[in-house]
């Protein structure tokens, strides 16, 4: 494998976990609800697939455990904020805190064992194309997964009538609510949607990217990817841009360090922080394109009247 | 004639409501209601705000489900679970809120409120036949966001039009329309009851009631007081019957003096500072002492925004732009002019004049903390808020303006619309300001605590204070005004002797008869 | 099976008070629970975890020591909250208030007088407020979400101290361990007895005592209370929503600077690369926890010092890991949050028959 391959390859595989989230996380904010559990429920997934991975020795049932783990803990978040109207950005603080925590006490006696990794799939003779085979078709299932997830999101949002109820209910409760739609239901539905995208990118760092358990192993790509759905103006395309520049910045920062450029690695590690933040501003100068996006009734709780 | 209790033969209504009540936890917002309502028929539903319209017309539509009571759907019994159920049976609803979203299209918007079998096809073709063939002209692909209010009414029409109802329940339609357009809308109504559709119509406009409905059935405090022929009674026997009593006559004494101006717009430009606000162009007015000025106008003509230009809310570079009592105050904060004996009082009570889960006291020292109140201020620094001063304005606000609550320092939003209006309304009063700017005096009161203020806001003037009133309803305007403009689309046009201008031309004003070409087309 | 919420009238001034007590039972039936799935005696466990720790000056102390911190930083943030800002970043501003401050033990060693440690204080406020004072800058101007700039801010104010500790600032004399120079003299905090409280507890609860009059009694308080509930109704006030927000970022910023330059002045004793467990996450429970009243935070840092204290003890006695601390707080501001919406609504359950 050449050395521009393997760039590319380690930008794909930095990449995949932050646009797994994130995809998940935009479809929770196009029906209205802000959910900043993201960390935490990444945290759960990583974990539990770690776990699950473990117990069984197979990595994909690992994969489905923690997408079931990542559902799990993101339906406390629906309960409380949905069915209790709580604050929605405090109660995604608690699950953060709480999925940070509780894969720290779970994740305690796997820290130090050899991890299991999922298998590429290469598929046949097109992975052996000269250039681009192995970058194409010789990825792990779920860098194809996360590209299938988003080009589904798209699709289904901007084509599909579940896409404009979804549409509808972030944009106007009162309205969805009046014309019969059961906002309450749909949002649970998204966020369980998010639930799942986040375990499933833990999963990607535990049993991928990393194949171990090793303690706040999601080090902030949580609130990256919640930084990159504001970025993406909420659309899918930017947002799939956006995670591939990210990653690609995550990448830059290891490979100077490994380079021994003469930089303290402490400046090339702050770099998505850094780079998250500039994202934010960049995008925020140009106000009229968020505009028409930014679903309207963005984190408040809404009360049926009965 | 009074006669709720009416004999129901079978296969005579369309639709039929047999005792239905509602609870809301203890409080009973529906009682017992009986109504019947025949095919090809306008029929009105009458009553005050709070009278239990609104939780009727949601029970009949789906989107509330009564505690008991029947609901017979040509002549069969039927249960509503939800609006989507409602629409299948024939049932349309345009609501007074208009259900739509903003960043959605005409197309969208529409769609959302079809049952499947009717979405399929090419739905923008038929809404654009659809809306033309009934003189409802709509733009299948624009975005609702950058349509006036006249045309979502339009929309939300159509998209009830498209499934062709046996059944139209419209939700105070004209409270947002010109009187030319109210009339265009009334002819779109006759010609559905022609065609068979009946018509279930809430208002509380008397004289419109009187000429388009066949039936009326008027409720209050959740009961059905009267099922009348609307044809045989006058707007003072249906209003006799909404309120209960007689309803105050309000006393106003015509041809006393004005004084000097004390409130002056002078080439007022304001951008808006929101994408979907209203630009001001060149707005210039004269108040003077003694006299009431009304502003009319379509909702969401800019009435918010030169209420915050006035009251300073957002503040304009131009000095000269706003003069209060001879001080050009353009960059003056809201305080600033309060200081100069200004008072104002904005359209929203709840979360604008007012905070909903404060006391009153909290919301007095709201729009009081600036100002002193008999030489004495309402806070000292770090010493703190002088609460027991508080409470005797309170007091005295409840007692001047008839503010009922529960306790005598409860949360604002634990009053009713018309006891916190009086409240807000009682707190600015109460410093007997100068100059008054107060945007929808009554919106949404009954007309007890209606009359009081108007009334009230009589008398300031009568005191040598000068009263800007801006109000959608033009009832409340000729009551009221000496003095008359129309706002549209950001622009005001001239300033009218209120005795000089008729309902009609108010409505061709409404409609931009004034606007200067250039800037009507720029907007 | 439904749950409805009925909005109460008026705010229920008993669930007020009793929502956080529930809460708290909440979190240690659950404790219970998840100690005996570990196979840990549940109720012997819990009286390490919550009792244990008042059972012994040498303990008590402890907690004093770590209430300190949570309390400065918990009452900056129950105003913030209050405000309606989210000022999620106070791990960072502690970290930059205790990088700014070590600056006069590192760079003035030699000058010893109270006024240094004065200087140490005001240094330690004005980083926590500077570093607070980027994403408060970028939200007024540029309409970014504090939150995600906030919070970005931690982990480069954090790998900022590992750097400087590990680099220029590490002590030559130190066996190349990634450690300042030892502070001594008046560049620590003094202490109190013969244990290890310090005057940065007596500093928090004067100052929650000073905030707790602000929110309540002056026209300041009401200002960040009405903008937080209802901006319109604050722009109608007259009340500055830009300057709520810039008071309520550099107050937080400044007050958990000034827990960072107490902790590595006091507790600690030099720069580290790591030099608080979290206290600027676990303050954000301790301001919920607390009501958002000041004097509410005094006792909510109390219970979470506790919180801390017994993770330990469950760890050293009963070799539970020390994350059963995280789990612990996670819940509990979960429970809060949960509970607190009985102060607002009635909650009732709907039967499939659809009577209430």
């Amino acid at each position: 494998m050449t050395a521009y391959e393997t760039i590319i390859l380690t930008v794909i595989t930095a990449s995949t976990p932050l646009l797994l989230a994130a995809i998940g996380e935009l479809v929770v904010e196009r029906a209205g609800v802000l959910n900043l559990g993201i960390e935490g429920m990444m945290a759960m997934g990583a974990v539990s697939g770690f776990a699950m991975a473990q117990v069984t020795g197979s990595a994909w049932l690992g994969v489905l455990f923690a997408m079931l783990a990542g559902v799990a803990i993101s339906m406390l978040f629906a309960f409380l904020t949905q069915s209790l109207v709580t604050n929605q950005v405090a109660t995604g603080l608690s699950i953060t805190l709480l999925g940070l925590g509780l894969s720290g006490l779970i994740g305690g006696g796997f820290v130090g064992m050899p991890g299991i990794k999922l298998d590429y799939v290469a598929i046949p003779v097109l992975s052996e194309l000269p250039l681009v085979g192995k970058l194409i078709f010789g990825q792990d299932p779920l860098v194809y997964i996360s590209i299938l997830l988003t080009v589904g999101v798209a699709y289904t949002l901007k084509k599909t009538r579940i896409g404009l109820i979804i549409r509808a209910v972030g944009q106007n409760h009162h309205s969805a609510h009046a014309l019969g739609y059961p906002v309450i239901k749909v949002r649970y539905a998204c966020i369980a949607f998010g639930g799942l995208t986040s375990g499933l990118a833990g999963a990607y760092l535990s049993l991928v990217y990393t194949p171990q358990w090793i303690e706040n192993m999601t080090a902030g790509r949580g609130w990256i990817a919640l930084a990159l759905v504001v970025f993406s103006t909420w659309l899918p395309a930017r947002l799939a841009a956006g995670a591939y520049l990210f990653g690609g910045v995550w990448i830059l920062g290891l490979y100077a360090q490994g380079m021994g450029v003469g930089i303290p690695s402490q400046f090339l590690s702050s770099l998505p922080y850094l780079a998250t933040i500039i994202a934010l501003i960049v995008i925020s100068t140009n106000r009229r394109l968020s505009v028409i996006n930014t679903p309207a009734s963005l984190g408040q709780g809404f009360v049926p009247d009965r | 004639m009074s006669n709720p209790q009416h004999a129901s033969e079978p296969g005579k209504y369309l639709l039929e409501v047999r005792s239905l009540s509602k609870l809301f936890g203890d409080f009973c917002a529906n009682d017992q209601i009986n109504l019947a309502i025949e095919a090809g028929k306008i029929h009105a539903l009458l009553g005050e705000n709070g009278a239990g319209k609104s939780t009727l017309v949601k029970m009949i539509y789906g989107a509330l489900q009564p505690t008991s009571g029947d609901i017979i759907w040509q002549a069969n019994t039927i249960k509503v679970d939800n609006p989507a159920a409602a629409r299948e049976l024939g049932i349309g609803m345009v609501f007074q809120h208009f259900s739509l979203f903003e960043a959605l299209t005409v197309t969208e918007n529409i769609s959302l409120a079809l049952p499947p079998q009717l979405r399929g096809g090419d739905l923008s073709q038929r809404i654009a036949e659809l809306s033309s063939n009934y003189g409802l002209p709509l733009n299948p692909d624009a975005l609702v966001a950058d349509l006036s209010v006249g045309e979502r009414q339009r929309i939300e029409i159509v998209r009830c039009l498209l499934q062709e109802p046996r059944l139209l329940i419209m939700d105070e339609p004209t409270a947002v329309l010109t009187p030319q357009e109210a009339d265009a809308l009334f002819g779109t109504l006759n010609r559905l009851t022609s065609e068979g559709c009946a018509v279930l119509y809430i208002s509380h406009r008397l004289e419109e009631v009187k000429q388009l409905c066949h039936d009326a059935t008027i409720l209050r405090h959740g009961e059905v007081v009267a099922r009348v022929d609307p044809q045989a009674e006058t707007a003072a026997t249906l209003a006799q019957h909404m309120v209960g009593s007689s309803v105050h006559e309000i006393k106003r004494q015509d041809g006393h003096d004005t004084g000097n101006n004390l409130l002056q717009l002078i080439n007022l430009n304001q951008p808006a500072d929101t994408p979907f606000g209203v630009d001001l162009l060149d707005v210039n007015l004269q108040v003077r002492s003694g006299e009431i000025v009304a502003i009319a106008g379509v909702a969401g003509n800019g009435q918010g925004e030169l209420f915050s230009a006035i009251s300073g809310e957002t503040t304009n570079a131009d000095f000269d732009a706003v003069i209060i009592d001879d001080v050009a105050c353009g960059q003056l904060s809201i305080n600033g002019r309060r200081q100069l004996s200004a008072a104002f009082v904005p359209e929203e009570r709840n979360g604008h004049g007012a905070v909903a889960d404060c006391p009153l006291t909290d919301n007095i020292l709201l729009s009081r903390h600036a100002v002193r109140d008999q030489g004495e201020a309402l806070h000292k620094g770090w010493l703190g808020i002088d609460h027991q001063h508080l409470d005797n304005i309170n007091t005295r606000i409840a007692k001047a303006y008839d503010v009922r609550s529960a306790t005598m320092d409860a949360e604002a939003g634990s009053l009713s619309g018309g006891n916190l209006q009086k409240f807000v309304v009682g707190r600015e009063l109460d410093r007997q300001p100068r100059v008054l700017v107060i945007n929808q005096p009554t919106w949404g009161v009954d007309a007890g605590a209606a009359a009081l203020i108007r009334q009230a806001l009589i008398d300031l003037s009568r005191q040598g204070s000068a009263i800007l009133v801006i109000s959608q309803d033009l009832d409340e305007i000729f009551e009221l005004a000496d003095r008359v403009a129309v706002i549209s689309r950001g622009q005001l046009s001239e300033v009218y002797a209120a005795q000089d201008l008729s309902r009609e031309q108010i409505g061709l004003l409404m409609s931009g008869a004034h606007e200067k070409p250039a800037h009507a087309t720029s907007s | 099976m439904q749950l409805i919420l009925e909005k109460r009238a008026q705010a229920s001034a008993i669930m007020n008070v009793a929502s956080p007590v529930l809460a708290i039972l909440l979190t240690v039936i659950l404790g219970g629970i998840i100690f005996a799935a570990m196979g840990q005696p549940p109720l012997k466990a819990l009286y390490i975890y919550f009792i244990d720790p008042l059972t012994n000056m040498w303990s008590i102390e402890e907690v004093l020591v770590k209430a300190a911190p949570l309390i400065l930083i918990g009452i900056g943030l129950a105003v913030t909250f209050r405000a309606n800002v989210w000022n999620i970043g106070a791990e960072g501003q502690l970290t930059a208030g205790a990088l700014l401050g070590a600056m006069i033990p590192i760079f003035f060693a030699e000058w010893q007088s109270p006024l240094a440690l004065l200087a140490m204080f005001a240094l330690g406020m004005i980083g926590g407020a500077a570093l607070a004072a980027i994403p408060a800058l970028l939200k007024i101007r540029f309409g970014v979400n504090e939150i995600l700039t906030s919070l970005m801010l931690v982990y480069i104010a954090q790998l900022l101290l590992d750097w400087l500790v590990r680099g220029p600032w590490k002590d030559p004399h130190g066996y190349n361990f990634p450690k300042s120079v030892a502070f001594d003299g008046w560049h620590l905090v003094p202490m109190f007895g013969d244990g290890r409280v310090h005057l940065g507890l007596f500093i928090a609860l004067a100052l929650a005592v000073v905030l707790f009059w602000m929110m309540n009694r002056t026209i300041k308080g009401f200002e960040i209370k009405v903008i937080g509930r209802a901006p319109r109704a604050g722009a109608f006030a007259g009340f500055s929503k830009t300057g709520t927000v810039w008071f309520c970022f550099l107050l937080s910023g400044a007050l958990a600077g000034l827990a960072g330059i107490i902790e590595v002045a006091g507790p600690i004793g030099q720069l580290q690369p790591r030099i608080s467990p979290s206290y600027g996450f676990t303050a954000i429970i301790v301001a919920f926890l607390g009501r958002l009243n000041p004097i509410g935070v005094i006792f909510a840092g109390l219970l979470l010092a506790i919180s801390y204290i017994g993770g330990e003890g469950v760890q050293i006695e009963l070799g539970v890991s020390d994350k059963t601390a995280q789990v612990f707080q996670g819940m509990l501001l979960f429970f809060i949050l949960m509970c607190d919406t009985l102060i607002h609504y009635r909650v009732r359950f709907l039967g499939a028959k659809g009577a209430v």
